[in-house]
């Protein structure tokens, strides 16, 4: 019987990468059991467990919080979120991002000055030139 | 003469200095080492949507979202990655420079500027300098999370989708090696065309739900893995570029303690003939 290759991945680290009989996951729309040959598919998953059937027979489990299921006949990839994602969340992680920034610029002028940038870099440049200089000799 | 024990108090200062620098060193090394791992676990996410946006880009033909749809350019958002603690050679200096640089050119075009800032240096620098912040992310530490991340990244995404800024860039060091790390300003939004991999047939996915809302989730995640991508690979760039500026420290404080030592042995001479001339002198005057 042919096999299907499962890719689980999530954006800090590689979580599993190898053959399957049957791979389970939580859609959105309810739990999938994908066999080879599935249709191609693409669905997003709720938190929950995805479990994969392992040609010699053994079951592997891995929780995801979330992500994105993608299906190709011969092919699973699990790109799963780290953190439980809630759009509520993210509103208020964008807002405290914006807040952040108010406070922490308290009494910033409105625009760069450019001539300034530029002498504060030279500046910078200069002293690393030196410190550099330091170094060879 | 300048009194030797004058001497020996600042080679013992000297000295101390070369211990914190040479131990910072060997940490920064360590966590560099954590940082370049943390950098290639990243990338099969990376690699692996990619591959997904590739099959999407080949199937869904109809429907473009707005991340990649490319608009007249009247203003232009900047996410600038830095560090938060200093004592790391010319790393953000270099990323402000190229910040700076592109700035120049834009304002040349009269185009407006928005600033989005990770890390306390960039925010710090852009305290005095002024500029239109809108929102800023601080206190990462070694391991950024992705969570940490998602305000920025929020926001950024929200006023490109609202028509606010026309165009994202991303200012951040690439690792190149220990000793080389590259700033460099990548476009983030509007995303460039991932390539399709050539699969002539046309076909399409069953989407769950409808193709448009799965398009958009999967595109916000390849924004957020691609920020998140350039912040950790400044934290690997600022451990190693911290690591070479400790290293350099310590080998000055090293070449200063020669120096100094040099100073104090010839003043302890100076004392000895001194003393010596004093006591032949002495014995001469009662001789």
């Amino acid at each position: 019987m042919a096999n299907i290759h499962v890719d689980i991945v999530s954006a800090e680290g590689h979580i599993h990468s190898g053959e399957a009989q049957m791979v389970f996951a939580p859609a959105e729309m309810g739990e999938v059991g994908i066999a080879p040959r599935h249709a191609p598919l693409l669905t997003r998953l709720k938190p929950g467990t995805v479990r994969v059937k392992s040609p010699e027979g053994d079951e592997l489990e891995f929780f995801v919080g979330g992500g994105i299921l993608e299906i190709q006949p011969y092919l699973v990839t699990v790109l799963a979120d780290t953190a439980l994602r809630a759009k509520d969340a993210d509103e208020a992680a964008a807002l405290a991002a914006k807040q952040s920034a108010e406070e922490k610029l308290a009494g910033a002028k409105s625009d760069i000055d450019l001539a300034r940038a530029q002498s504060e870099l030279i500046e910078a440049a200069a002293r690393l030139q030196f410190v550099q200089n330091l170094k060879k000799r | 003469m300048a009194g030797a024990k004058e001497i020996r108090t600042k080679i013992k200062s000297v000295k101390n200095t070369q211990k914190i620098t040479r131990a910072m060193e060997k940490v920064a090394m360590s966590k560099m080492r954590k940082a370049q791992d943390r950098m290639a676990a990243a990338r099969p996410y990376a690699e692996k949507i990619r591959r997904t946006l590739g099959h999407l880009a080949n199937a869904n033909l109809e429907y473009k979202h707005p991340f990649t749809v490319e608009r007249d350019v009247k203003r232009v958002a900047y996410l600038i990655v830095s560090s938060d603690r200093g004592l790391c050679g010319g790393l953000n200096i270099n990323a402000f420079r190229t910040t700076v640089r592109e700035v120049k050119h834009w304002r040349e075009k009269n185009v407006e500027l928005d600033f989005v800032l990770v890390g306390n240096k960039a925010i710090s620098y852009f305290k005095r300098l002024g500029g239109n912040v809108v929102a800023t992310a601080s206190q990462l530490g070694d391991r950024p999370h992705l969570e940490q991340l998602l305000g920025v990244i929020k926001v950024l995404t929200d006023a490109y989708r609202d028509g606010k800024v026309d165009r994202v860039y991303v200012v951040s060091n690439q690792f190149v090696n220990t000793m080389t790390q590259k700033p460099t300003a990548m476009q983030l939004l509007p995303l460039e065309p991932v390539k399709s991999e050539g699969l002539l047939e046309h076909w399409d996915y069953l989407y769950e739900p409808a193709s448009t809302e799965l398009l958009d989730a999967v595109l916000m995640r390849y924004v957020e893995s691609q920020v998140y991508q350039s912040v950790i690979e400044n934290v690997a760039c600022e451990q190693s570029a911290r690591m070479v500026a400790m290293k350099s420290a310590s080998d000055n404080a090293g070449k200063i303690i020669g120096q100094l030592e040099l100073a104090y042995n010839k003043a302890r001479q100076a004392n000895i003939t001194k003393e010596l001339a004093e006591i032949v002198g002495g014995a001469a005057a009662v001789g």
